[in-house]
């Protein structure tokens, strides 16, 4: 006895369907501890993902998506979905910054990856910097309240889980240049151009 | 231990998932039963100790979801016009009479049957999603699958 089925087809679509509504309950419920979401950019497609307490992290399309989300799930909780509405704050702020309508992010973050001390201070710090203008590793580091620790503060902000919103592309050398970032150099030239931060030649 | 991204379970599992409550308490019941399926792996899933068979998991969920469904049916009053619908997955191919003759088997047949006959699981898997022995999955499914030719036989 082996049933006939021929009704294998719609039940891929079928069981989207229902996803999607129990992805919805679940989220009244409590039950989504992180929604992640990809933005197209001008800079690539960004992974975004918030937690219920902000945006927790944003990554380039150098870091494979599944790496990260694993990494979300090792760190804060297993309880990762695809939730484009959890996220759809952070997405409308990053497409209206990359369009030149938002100079600031109002999002609410949540800085669960970095945890307290030096490195969440140069973050912090760094999140202050305004749209347009530029600071050094050194002035960060002293604002975190370690003025000779200008190389740590670089290292702090080349593991800075949510850039561009908390915006490490606007910390460069003292001595000239853009400096290094994690998410590629071209990406931190083209975000200070987009801001009109970099040194006219 | 590392628990994969809840995601991932989603992705790869919900279409068996829910061929398999489709075929155990029919179309109209199915999504009701996803969804409390997939509700309640999630609340469990942050405190899961062992990560080794997550899929025999999320269907032994799947099969309590069905076995409570079963019950709350026979418990409530069920309108006569409503009974044919029971347990006939509206399969436009397959053979109605052989579905409604499914959903007569008791509880753990009817889903050692489904498991087995329809999805295609090896009697390991079936055990691990009932949380029976292998051997006791085996005589299910072939106690469930007898009844059923036998009542074949008494229609034709």
């Amino acid at each position: 006895m082996r049933p006939q089925l021929g009704w294998d087809e719609g039940f891929e679509e079928a069981s989207r369907r229902v996803a999607a509504s129990t992805l919805e309950v679940a989220r009244r419920r409590g039950l989504v501890d992180i929604g992640y979401t990809t933005v197209d950019t001008p800079v690539g497609t960004l992974f975004v993902a918030s937690t219920g307490r902000g945006l927790v992290r944003l990554a380039f399309p150098e870091e494979p998506f599944e790496h990260v989300l694993e990494e979300l799930a090792d760190t804060l909780s297993p309880r990762v979905l695809e939730d484009p509405k959890r996220t759809d704050a952070a997405r409308r702020q990053l497409e209206a910054y990359f369009e030149g309508r938002v100079h600031r992010f109002r999002t609410a973050l949540d800085w669960s990856l970095t945890p307290p001390g030096f490195s969440r201070r140069v973050l912090e710090a760094t999140a202050v910097i305004p749209f347009g203008s530029v600071s050094t590793y050194g002035d960060v580091a002293k604002r975190a309240g370690s003025p000779r620790a200008a190389r740590a503060a670089g290292n702090a902000l080349h593991d800075n889980p949510i850039p561009i919103v908390v915006p490490c592309h606007r910390v460069v050398p003292t001595g000239g240049g853009v400096g290094k970032y994690g998410g590629q150099e071209w990406r931190k030239e083209f975000l200070l151009d987009l801001e009109g931060a970099l040194a006219q030649p | 231990m590392r628990l994969p991204p809840f995601q991932r379970l989603l992705d790869e599992h919900r279409t068996d998932v829910y061929r398999f409550l489709v075929a155990a308490v029919g179309r109209q019941d199915a999504d009701d039963c996803f969804q409390e399926t997939f509700l309640s792996a999630l609340r469990a899933y942050p405190r899961l100790r062992d990560e080794s068979n997550l899929r025999g998991w999320l269907f032994t969920i799947a099969t309590r979801k069905t076995l409570d469904h079963w019950r709350g049916e026979r418990r409530r009053p069920i309108p006569v016009e409503r009974l044919p619908e029971r347990a006939a997955p509206e399969p436009p191919d397959g053979d109605p009479g052989l579905w409604s003759a499914v959903g007569t088997l008791p509880p753990m047949q009817r889903a050692a049957v489904i498991h087995r006959y329809v999805l295609d699981l090896s009697y390991a898997e079936i055990a691990d999603a009932l949380g029976i022995s292998e051997d006791a999955a085996r005589a299910n499914a072939y106690e469930g699958r007898r009844k059923l030719r036998s009542m074949q036989e008494v229609n034709a």
